[in-house]
């Protein structure tokens, strides 16, 4: 079987960056160059002044099942990850039963490989039930396949307990994924903490619940010498604090969200619960440091926190309504607004989609003769508005429906298989 | 200009002019309810349901009397007495509730924003605010304007103190958009902890004094202290609060002879207000109920097509 992807412009941070033909066999590069023209494949690809990328990464994905099969499924999960143009997720471990044993991992896995789509890799939790008050046996979870730990959705409040959980995962080279919020900072708070907030009468969620674990966790990883990755970054201060922390050299690693840098707190008026999140939209003023530290390499990765719901959790009032948004079939588009406004180059923007988390997780992420054809097809110039209801997720909770975006991914392959392909490609 | 609001949300979706309707409507009502027989055909054949999430006694009474002033029919739903403790949403309630043809809905609800979602989700039916959450109160906002317009003749030019838990009243919010908006200058004081992150966006000054708050004011609005805020430390106890930011006897004999004194209610006597405070001729805490009544005629009447 050979799949010829041909002319368009191949771009593998810091390997290549050329208009290039790209033959797969068997699910394998074959070749990398201008010289396959006259080979007969089985079916050629025009990929003419289309970007031609590693298969993106979403490292923040909540897919949903085991447990709330309603809101996602791992099925219909990898569908929305592959029309976003993604080749691997990471499903947190906020699953019902929670990922905090290898049977959950293994059952994630085997539902991920019914599926038949792109890669899925599970993130387990850091304590059992994700109570943080304990560790989870990472020893297992990682021989069961999952590639880092996290409690998201529920930040580790117990000092002691990150503070193992970052020496004892460092035994086995795991990432440990922090949900940064002092819950006692943002108690019932619901919304950014601010005039909006209060002309609003909702409870606000100040700043700092974020910010002062930030700071916590980064100590923590000088001490013990783990490997942090702080998750969906919102503030001006945190972005500061790991800023200032990779300076020092300690081994802590961010991601932020495209929402935290398209959107502000602007958002939620109107009492909009598709724009309710946490950590919850915040200031202009955080939004352009967001933008900042992306630009100056402070933040390494976006990931999406695609985060499911149905109309039962949405269309209900503000204060309990759920948390977040969907997230993986706008990411990439909205991403690429920083390319248009040359804040990142594409190059730069494929390495916090795909290379930066691959080097995290210790996944793979590159277009090199030999490695298995895990590539993205963008075309940075198609332009289209975003219908929720063609979402291949079963989340429709978005705050960008109706938005005009520019670029998108218009085919997606995994493992040399086609797992998405734009009608009009 | 004639009232074409189908709801009404929050002070600040009102503008000045329909303020004014509303006020001169509310005082035309207001001889209604001193007359020997209190009643009038105007709302004849208008169902209206008061769906009160939260406790509610002054408040859920006025727009009862209100109603049945207008001939209205008013039909009562609580929390506890509805599908709620069944599951039901608020939005499949209210469903339910325009399905069989009611005209308005008035709703006291503990969540901010729920009546916007009302309104917004229900096709016909109308939604007046009766409290949401910590966001808006319009009708005592509109009662109190309407005390102080009794009182004072006018509201432009006004010094305005609003003393207490800024940061959780939904009295406060709604005072600080309709006493700005009718051109009053508003003071607000309280303890640091209850003056919300952004107040200073919203047009008024600030201080952490009550006494300089007090001195020089025209109208002094008391705020109720929910006693569970002491959970959460906003303030130390309830001797340090009174002694502090409550009007006391001794501050009684320092504010300007021609101020008034208002007070949404419930009263906790001894703490934010003393007795004789509360008590005293400088008081317009009944007044303030009886006008109650008026406005929410007035509302009524004019959110049903005038």
């Amino acid at each position: 079987m050979l799949i010829l992807i041909k002319g368009g412009r191949v771009i593998c941070p810091g390997k290549i960056d050329s208009v290039a033909d790209i033959l797969i066999k068997d699910g394998i590069i074959h070749k990398i160059n201008g010289l396959c023209e006259k080979t007969k494949a089985d079916t050629i690809i025009d990929a003419t002044g289309k970007i031609v990328v590693p298969g993106l990464i979403d490292m923040h994905v909540h897919l949903r099942e085991p447990g709330f099969e309603y809101k996602e499924t791992i099925k219909t999960g990898c569908l929305s990850a592959a029309a976003g143009g993604f080749t691997a997720i990471c499903s947190m471990p906020n699953t019902n039963p929670v990922n905090d044993n290898r049977q959950v991992t293994e059952y994630i896995l085997k539902q991920a490989e019914k599926a038949d789509s792109i890669r899925v890799y599970p993130v387990a939790a850091i304590s059992p039930g994700l109570k943080g008050n304990g560790i989870c046996e990472y020893g297992d979870l990682k021989g069961a396949g999952a590639v880092a730990i996290s409690d998201d959705g529920n930040p580790v409040m117990n000092g002691q307990v990150m503070r193992r959980a970052l020496e004892y995962a460092k035994g086995f080279n795991l990432p440990v994924i922090s949900h940064c919020e002092d819950l006692n900072l943002s108690g019932s708070g619901v919304i950014n903490e601010g005039s909006t907030a209060t002309r609003m009468g909702l409870a606000g969620i100040p700043c700092a619940a974020e910010t002062v674990m930030v700071m916590r966790d980064i100590e923590l990883c000088r001490l013990t010498k783990g490997k942090l990755h702080i998750a969906h970054v919102s503030t001006k201060e945190s972005v500061a604090a790991i800023r200032d922390a990779k300076k020092r050299g300690i081994l802590v690693t961010a991601e932020t969200a495209p929402h935290y840098f398209m959107l502000t707190q602007k958002a939620v008026e109107s009492y909009n619960t598709c724009a309710k999140m946490n950590p919850p939209l915040r200031s202009d003023e955080d939004r352009r440091a967001i933008i900042e530290g992306l630009a100056d390499g402070t933040i390494d990765v976006i990931a999406t926190d695609h985060a499911p719901h149905s109309s039962i959790e949405k269309e209900i009032e503000f204060d309990m309504a759920a948390n977040g948004i969907v997230g993986l079939e706008t990411s990439l588009s909205l991403s690429l607004t920083l390319v248009e406004k040359k804040i990142l180059s594409v190059t730069e923007l494929i390495k916090k989609m795909s290379t930066n988390p691959a080097r995290i997780l210790g996944l793979q992420s590159n277009l090199e003769i030999g490695s298995t054809a895990d590539l993205t097809i963008i075309d940075t110039e198609k332009r289209y508005v975003v219908d929720k209801n063609k979402f291949k997720s079963l989340g429709k909770n978005t705050p960008f429906d109706g938005w005009h975006m520019k670029g998108k991914a218009v085919l997606t392959m995994a493992g040399g298989k086609l797992v998405f392909e734009e009608d009009s490609i | 200009m004639s009232f074409k609001k189908k709801h009404i949300l929050d002070m600040a979706s009102l503008c000045v002019d329909e303020v004014n309707i509303i006020l001169n409507t509310a005082e035309m009502m207001k001889e209604i309810s001193k007359r020997h027989i209190k009643k009038v055909p105007t709302l004849r054949g208008k169902t209206i349901v008061l769906f009160f999430y939260e406790p509610s006694t002054r408040t859920r009474t006025s727009f009862d009397i209100a109603t049945k002033r207008l001939s209205g029919d008013s039909i009562s739903i609580s929390a506890n007495s509805s599908s709620i403790v069944k599951g039901e949403t608020l939005i499949d309630t209210a469903r339910n509730i325009e399905a069989m043809n009611c005209d308005i809905i008035v709703l006291r609800h503990p969540c901010s924003g729920a009546p916007h979602m009302l309104a917004k989700l229900l096709k016909n039916t109308s939604v007046i605010n009766a409290g949401d959450g910590m966001h808006a109160h319009p009708s005592q906002s509109l009662l109190d304007l309407m005390t102080v317009k009794e009182n004072k003749g006018s509201i432009k030019g006004l010094r305005v103190a609003i003393i207490g838990d800024i940061a959780h009243s939904r009295v406060a919010m709604s005072n600080i958009t309709g006493f700005t908006k009718m051109g009053a200058d508003v003071i607000v004081a309280g303890p640091p902890t209850m003056i919300p992150s952004g107040i200073e966006t919203f047009g008024v000054s600030v201080t952490y004094n009550i006494d300089e708050a007090i001195c020089s004011a025209d109208v002094i609005i008391m705020l109720r202290i929910q006693k569970e805020r002491q959970e959460d430390f906003f303030f130390p106890t309830e001797r340090e609060y009174s002694k502090v930011y409550g009007l006391t006897n001794k501050r009684l004999e320092k504010i300007s002879k021609d101020a008034i004194i208002m007070h949404p209610g419930p009263i906790n006597k001894g703490l934010e207000i003393s007795a004789e405070a509360a008590e005293c001729f400088q008081t317009r805490i009944l007044n303030q109920v009886t006008n109650g009544v008026a406005v929410r005629m007035a509302l009524l009447y004019l959110v049903a097509g005038g």
